[in-house]
């Protein structure tokens, strides 16, 4: 399957001029009714290719995210969701293709730039600031779009100290929408799991993005809590932000995401919404281990 | 100043040990929970104090123990001013920026040597400039040296990074001792001192009283507290302690690592800088054989013991590295009847053992530079 290729995002913007080869995901098995959502593509991988020595990490991956959706990046453990998540913000340079966002192209771009050009994430193995407060954590990330630097803070000019203040004003509405606002001023190290795993979000929603990208955010959490973290995915979809997940709980990626891409060894095996790639013959092989050709 | 830091310390050292992490007992707590304006009556407090200490030696009983013997006593407090900008300097690299520099007396040494090339009569450029007027080119000059040294080498990281800056001082050094224009041994003479008359046409500045250069060092100190304080209550420092935590969480976050890495070098060089132009203007005449490497262990020594990435800490390290050896001259061993001051060497590396072992954070620690050891201890050796 080749996505249509978009070379500005003007031309992305007239009215959905392309015909996108796939209908609009009607959510799956999601009880709600799915937001009017455009067909614009946001995110797109192109035939990317990562390898590491001999070792071929991603092998030809390309799949496209729409603005607004929810897309769920699943497959078995070292299929190559996070090297492709980490392709993506400018950790890894891919060997070969291409990853164009808002119809730019971001390989060989520097991670920051990217993060502010609007791609942000979190980690698989929870990666904050320990020794910071939970509400410095969500600064850090807030900081990325202030214009103030070194001098204005050394003299603290009226300009940086509005920055800060507004910095801190939005950091905190970031905390009371994940529900942790309560622990604004712990260090993160002394924050429970989920609650550090909530500040991580807060922290990428701080830098403005467009696209958030959630590297196993229900990893080790009882079933109240990944419920929990399901509305908050939603809510923070709801805000106009598109949203990919990476996620190992195939119940939760079927409940929540509105199209699913599926990794194996690299290779992308299938594509769809959740429906379509819950019964997919290589799907199911590549997760319960059935032997076939195709694998 | 040197008294006030340690009372609060030893403030510090007898809160109960289980909560001394994050407690909000002892001096610092009480300090912090004070309204801004009891905070900064306070602060002015202080440093009205630290300009009374030349005459710290009139007090009854205890002055007398305070002030050195083998050298005067305003003379030690000059020396004691130009140690403590330096830790504030390195302090910013190294504590606040997590980037560990060994070389750091290379800028030192940059600053002093643009004084003195500058101003002294002889210098090849013959200039023969003021000592004011050198200020600015000096400082310039340093944070320029700094960015030159940044820019390629902050790529690299910890280890690498101090073997860099180790080589980048003993360049300095090197090249001051073998080229012509720099001097060498034969040194600069007759730099010229900071300008300033009385009314009665005395020079402010002079060779026999080392007062005012002492009061002249504490207002710079004092400028650079506040300079640096605004650093990292700002996003600046956000972005420091962030870097040092984890560096590719914060640039994957916005960070834009390289250059606030960068800035801290510029700034570090750039207190170096005064320090090294501070020190070029007292004492009038300079070599290379200033510039020494121990001289950058020493510092880097007083900004650990002090407590690293905290400013307090940094002072109080700062002047103790200088006042500690000065303490000692003219006092005899009871054994040997020497000067003291030749085991000041050993007497120091006690004390750092000495700290190391009971006080590995630090005198007057950074909470949060001490959980980050508490958690690597933790690393080494589980507690259960």
């Amino acid at each position: 399957m080749s996505e249509p290729h978009i070379e500005t995002p003007q031309e992305a913007d007239e009215a959905n001029a392309r015909p996108v080869d796939r209908p609009i995901p009607t959510g799956g098995v999601v009880d709600e009714k799915p937001a009017e959502r455009s067909n614009d593509v946001l995110l797109e991988v192109d035939n990317v290719t990562l390898r590491f020595g001999g070792v071929v990490a991603l092998n030809e991956v390309s799949f496209s995210l729409r603005k607004g959706e929810i897309f769920g990046l699943i497959g078995p453990n070292g299929a190559g969701k996070t090297t492709c998540f980490n392709a993506m913000t400018g950790v890894y340079r891919p060997t070969s293709g291409g990853i164009r966002f808002q119809g730019e192209s971001i390989v060989g771009k520097k991670k920051h730039e990217i993060t502010r050009g609007g791609i942000a994430r979190t980690f698989q193995n929870v990666r904050l600031f320990p020794e910071m407060t939970a509400l410095e954590n969500v600064m850090v990330g807030a900081d990325a779009h202030h214009k103030t630097s070194v001098i204005a803070a050394l003299f603290r000019l009226p300009r940086h100290r509005n920055e800060e203040r507004t910095g801190q004003d939005r950091s905190y509405q970031l905390l009371r929408f994940v529900g942790i606002e309560h622990r604004a001023g712990d260090v993160a190290r002394n924050l429970s799991y989920g609650e550090q795993r909530r500040l991580e979000i807060a922290r990428a929603l701080a830098t403005n993005p467009t696209l958030l990208c959630l590297d196993e955010p229900a990893a080790g959490f009882n079933p109240a809590e990944k419920a929990d973290l399901l509305a908050l995915i939603r809510r923070i979809r709801d805000t106009g932000v598109t949203i990919l997940l990476i996620e190992h709980d195939m119940r939760l990626v079927m409940g929540v995401t509105d199209r699913i891409v599926v990794l194996e060894f690299g290779k992308k095996i299938a594509e769809g919404t959740p429906t379509e790639v819950r019964d997919n013959p290589a799907v199911i092989a590549a997760y319960l281990g059935v032997p076939t050709d195709a694998a | 100043m040197t008294t006030e830091a340690t009372g609060s310390t030893s403030a510090q050292q007898a809160a109960p040990d289980k909560k001394k992490w994050k407690s909000n007992g002892g001096a610092r707590g009480w300090y912090s929970r004070q309204s801004p304006l009891v905070r900064g009556v306070l602060a002015v407090v202080f440093a009205g104090l630290a300009f009374l200490l030349p005459y710290v030696g009139e007090v009854p009983l205890i002055g007398p123990q305070i002030v050195t013997q083998g050298i005067d006593w305003p003379s030690a407090l000059f020396n004691i001013s130009y140690y403590v900008l330096l830790a504030l300097g390195l302090n910013v690299v190294v504590g606040f920026a997590g980037l560990l520099d060994l070389g750091y007396v290379g800028f030192f040494a940059v600053g002093a040597y643009t004084t003195a090339l500058l101003s002294s009569p002889d210098s090849v450029l013959k200039t023969e400039w003021g000592w004011l007027a050198t200020v600015p080119i000096a400082l310039a000059v340093a944070m320029l040296s700094g960015l030159i040294l940044g820019w390629p080498t902050l790529r690299l990281r910890g280890d690498y990074l101090a073997i860099v800056t180790l080589g980048f001082a003993e360049i300095i050094r090197i090249v001051a001792t073998s080229t012509e224009t720099l001097r060498g041994d034969r040194g600069f003479s007759d730099i010229p001192h900071p300008p300033g008359e009385f009314a009665d046409g005395k020079p402010i500045f002079g060779v026999a009283d080392a007062v005012p250069y002492y009061w002249l060092g504490l207002g710079v100190i004092i400028l650079v507290i506040l300079g640096v304080r605004n650093l990292d209550r700002s996003r600046v420092g956000r972005s420091w302690l962030a870097i040092r935590e984890d560096e590719e969480a914060a640039e994957i976050m916005g960070v834009r690592t390289i250059k606030y890495k960068l800035w801290a070098f510029a700034i570090g060089a750039f207190i170096g800088g005064l320090g090294g132009v501070m020190f070029a203007g007292q004492q009038g005449f300079m070599n290379s054989q200033t510039f020494v490497l121990q001289f950058s262990i020493l510092v880097l020594a007083g900004v650990v013991m002090g407590g690293s990435g905290n400013i307090a800490g940094a002072i109080l390290g700062g002047a103790l590295i200088s006042y500690i050896p000065d303490r000692l001259r003219g006092i005899q061993d009871p054994i040997w009847h020497t000067d003291l001051f030749g085991f000041r060497f050993a007497i120091f590396g006690a004390v750092i053992i000495a700290i190391m072992i009971f006080r590995p954070q630090g005198l007057i620690p950074s909470r949060r530079r001490a959980m980050e050891l508490k958690d690597r201890a933790k690393e080494v050796a589980p507690i259960e």
